[in-house]
């Protein structure tokens, strides 16, 4: 005969069963019973942040770099609206995370309850599943299906909506240890006979593409997927949420593609005559307008565990429902035991014509500017931190160079608002990566206009000890929106510019961080590595940057993916 | 689907959040309790119609899903009709109801309900049929579709 629990103590032992050992939120009247079974363990650590969205974005941050599920708890009404940007941001970009809600009494639901909002229809649109729990012997076997959904299939975020009588009533506790439901059954193996396919039409291809995106890093299926593209000595090319699912520094890997990738990745992706599309969904900042990158005598395999993502922009030839990681290995195997090899002497002029399109250095900025370029803190960053750190970032043009210019090597240490592109991200998110990676190093490059969109969490840093390392590529601009107003509304700025910004190092100080202003192009290689010496301190740091550089390459919306703005 | 609470929003929601069309919608509970049958009509291309049948499967309620049209089918929808049946319209309107094959269930000395199944466009023919300004409320259900013969949608 066990003991009867009451649902607050439910929610915390489900999390314990789950083996979270972090969670990011805010109390607040709806939750206040969760947050006393809360405090009276030591088995789930409380992450309190300064804004709910910070909550979701650390979560995420923990989730993407771990490959753990991310959780976060709200209160109701604002501290569920407040996260909607956070679960938004999550679900565009496939990450499992778990939500839990307080919600009004199940009595007072639909009386216009102090802070009652619906929860569960607001955030309908932006969640893979969420849950309003009506009745407590329901509870448990919620919580473990939100688990469960979220970290299956394609994952995506899912809210448990928990009204706060709920959380005082008392059943037995019992959590189920595996969970079946008849209408969600996630595929996982690919299709053998697809597979057989996309075999043969590698074999057969004459000027072959690698195209990966985050579903290789989501799946974990980077070394297989660096595997495969080695063992045919194809080029491979990652989208911005593909980043480190092949190595960049590697001299197969065409860098990113898309609307401010490489020109040879974009040509590449134009005139391969097979695309292996690996995990990634032919969006518009990848492909640019689908009836320009259209292109008759390309065939496509396309691997996906999402079948809507497939066939939804571009007509596939071999599409393949699966686990990134289960196909790949399917298809290495299949290739390992094939005898023929892909026509080597194409394959040999292939890589000549993409060596041609390489000399054309579409990434050069001017090294010898005596303003500081944005291009060259991050090509700093990445010699001073080995290449080796955990990068976050917000929204914009610091987003694309860094994209750009820091070279991964391995999945998980690129995290950044891929599909949403929501500002304010980076430093939450880093918060969430640095505890899950207590020993590493995290920097946030950011901007001076996103940093403001969450800048309470520097508080959250000074609680937790957090030692980020900020670098603040301030060039007094929206720069990716001056850009856009510069390049197509006839160079009004409207709006775009930053006045009136607070003096950042005293900022950062204030919250008892270092700060640093770095003015001259010369003193940025030490002051990073003065920043990255002090280990236990988060130190903000303030580059004051060229004011019109842009992000180029640069493929205008609506464009083809070659008709390419170059420098 | 799950016969659930919201099951139905999640539908409606995905169809306005990416513009899909909803001619009709019929629902309700099936002969087993925890499941909920939906015939839903759209209009689409076949790439539009392929999305819809993806984005719906990845609902979370949503238990299976057929496009009746990948096979023969039948469809029904019921309409209740009030009409203005006084003078000499009254057999008028009896002769056509017949002729329809509907019945009439609700009589007043000056209307009638006529209660009328068919496809969506028999419906529109009887409606055609009678004289417009006679009539003085209709409602219908929206189509139910099922398989013909031995295709049958199993769980």
């Amino acid at each position: 005969m066990s003991v009867e629990l009451t649902g607050a103590e439910i929610t915390i032992r489900c999390l314990q069963e789950e083996g979270v050992q972090c969670i990011f939120g805010y109390p607040g009247g709806a939750v206040l019973f969760i947050y006393d079974e809360l405090f009276k363990q030591d088995k789930v650590r409380h992450i309190l942040v300064r804004h709910e969205q910070a909550a979701i974005h650390a979560a995420d941050g923990y989730a993407r770099s771990s490959n753990k599920v991310g959780v976060a708890l709200v209160t109701s009404g604002p501290g569920v609206t407040n996260a909607v940007t956070g679960i938004a941001t999550a679900y565009m970009d496939s990450i499992p995370m778990v939500i839990i809600s307080g919600q009004v009494p199940t009595s007072a639901i639909g009386l216009d309850a102090f802070q009652e909002v619906d929860t569960v229809g607001i955030t309908r649109p932006c969640v893979k599943h969420n849950f309003l729990v009506k009745d407590i012997t329901e509870l448990a076997l919620t919580i473990k299906k939100a688990f469960y959904i979220a970290s299956t299939g394609r994952p995506g975020p899912v809210l448990v909506d928990i009204p706060k009588d709920i959380s005082q009533q008392k059943t037995k506790f019992v959590y189920p240890d595996k969970i079946s439901m008849r209408s969600y059954n996630p595929v996982t193996k690919g299709h053998s006979r697809q597979i057989k396919k996309a075999a043969e039409l590698i074999l057969s291809a004459k000027r072959p593409m690698v195209y990966a995106g985050g579903g290789v890093i989501l799946s974990d299926a980077a070394p297989q997927l660096t595997e495969l593209t080695q063992m045919l000595n194809f080029p491979c090319t990652n989208t911005l949420m593909g980043l480190g699912g092949y190595p960049a520094t590697d001299k197969q890997s065409l860098g990113m593609l898309g609307m401010h990738g490489t020109y040879e990745a974009n040509m590449a992706m134009q005139y391969c005559d097979v695309l292996i599309a690996v995990g990634a969904r032919f969006d518009d900042r990848v492909i640019g307008n689908p009836k320009h990158f259209f292109n008759e005598n390309r065939k496509i395999i396309h691997i996906d565990i999402d079948p809507s993502s497939i066939s939804k922009r571009v007509k596939v030839d071999v599409p393949i429902v699966g686990d990134v990681l289960d196909v790949l290995k399917e298809l290495i195997k299949l290739l390992k035991a094939e005898k023929e090899k892909p026509d080597q002497t194409a394959l040999k002029e292939w890589w000549k014509q993409i060596e041609l399109w390489r000399e054309r250095d579409c990434l050069k900025f001017d090294r010898s500017s005596k303003i500081i370029k944005p291009q060259m803190v991050i090509e700093k960053l990445f010699n001073v931190t080995k290449g080796d750190a955990f990068i976050t970032s917000d929204v914009g043009q610091h987003q694309m160079w860094a994209a750009q210019f820091y070279k991964f090597d391995k999945p998980r240490r690129w995290i950044n608002s891929g599909g949403l592109g929501t500002m304010g991200f980076g430093m939450p998110a880093a918060m969430g990566v640095q505890l899950a990676n207590p020993k590493g190093k995290v920097a946030c490059i950011t901007g001076e206009a996103s940093i403001q969109m969450c800048i309470q969490e520097l508080s959250t840093c000074k609680q937790y000890k957090l030692p980020l390392k900020i670098i603040n590529l301030n060039n007094r601009y929206m720069g990716m929106v001056r850009q856009w107003q510069e390049f197509f509304h006839g160079n009004r700025y409207a709006e775009s510019y930053m006045n009136a910004l607070p003096d950042f190092v005293k900022l950062a100080e204030s919250y008892g961080h270092v700060g640093m202003k770095i003015e001259k192009p010369e003193d940025v290689e030490d002051a990073l590595k003065e920043a990255f010496k002090l280990k236990d301190q988060l130190v903000f740091m303030d580059f004051i940057t060229d004011q019109t550089e842009n992000v180029f390459p640069m493929v205008p919306g609506g464009k083809g993916l070659s008709e390419m703005i170059l420098v | 689907m799950e016969n659930e609470a919201g099951a139905l929003s999640r539908v409606a929601g995905l169809f306005s959040a990416r513009g899909y069309n909803i001619e009709s919608l019929s629902v309700a509970p099936t002969e087993d309790p925890t499941l909920s049958r939906m015939t839903l009509v759209t209009i689409g291309s076949d790439e539009v119609v392929e999305q819809v049948t993806k984005q719906l499967n990845k609902l979370i309620e949503v238990v299976k899903i057929i496009d009746l049209n990948d096979g023969s089918h039948i469809e029904r929808e019921l309409m209740l009709v009030k009409v203005r049946a006084a003078g000499p319209d009254r057999e008028e309107i009896k002769r056509l109801a017949e002729i329809f094959r509907g019945s009439i269930i609700d009589v007043t000395d000056k209307s009638y309900t006529i209660e009328l199944t068919g496809t969506s466009s028999k419906l529109d023919a009887f409606l055609e049929a009678i004289e417009r300004s006679a009539v003085l409320e209709t409602v219908r259900t929206g189509a139910s579709g099922i398989g013909r013969g031995e295709w049958i949608l199993k769980v």
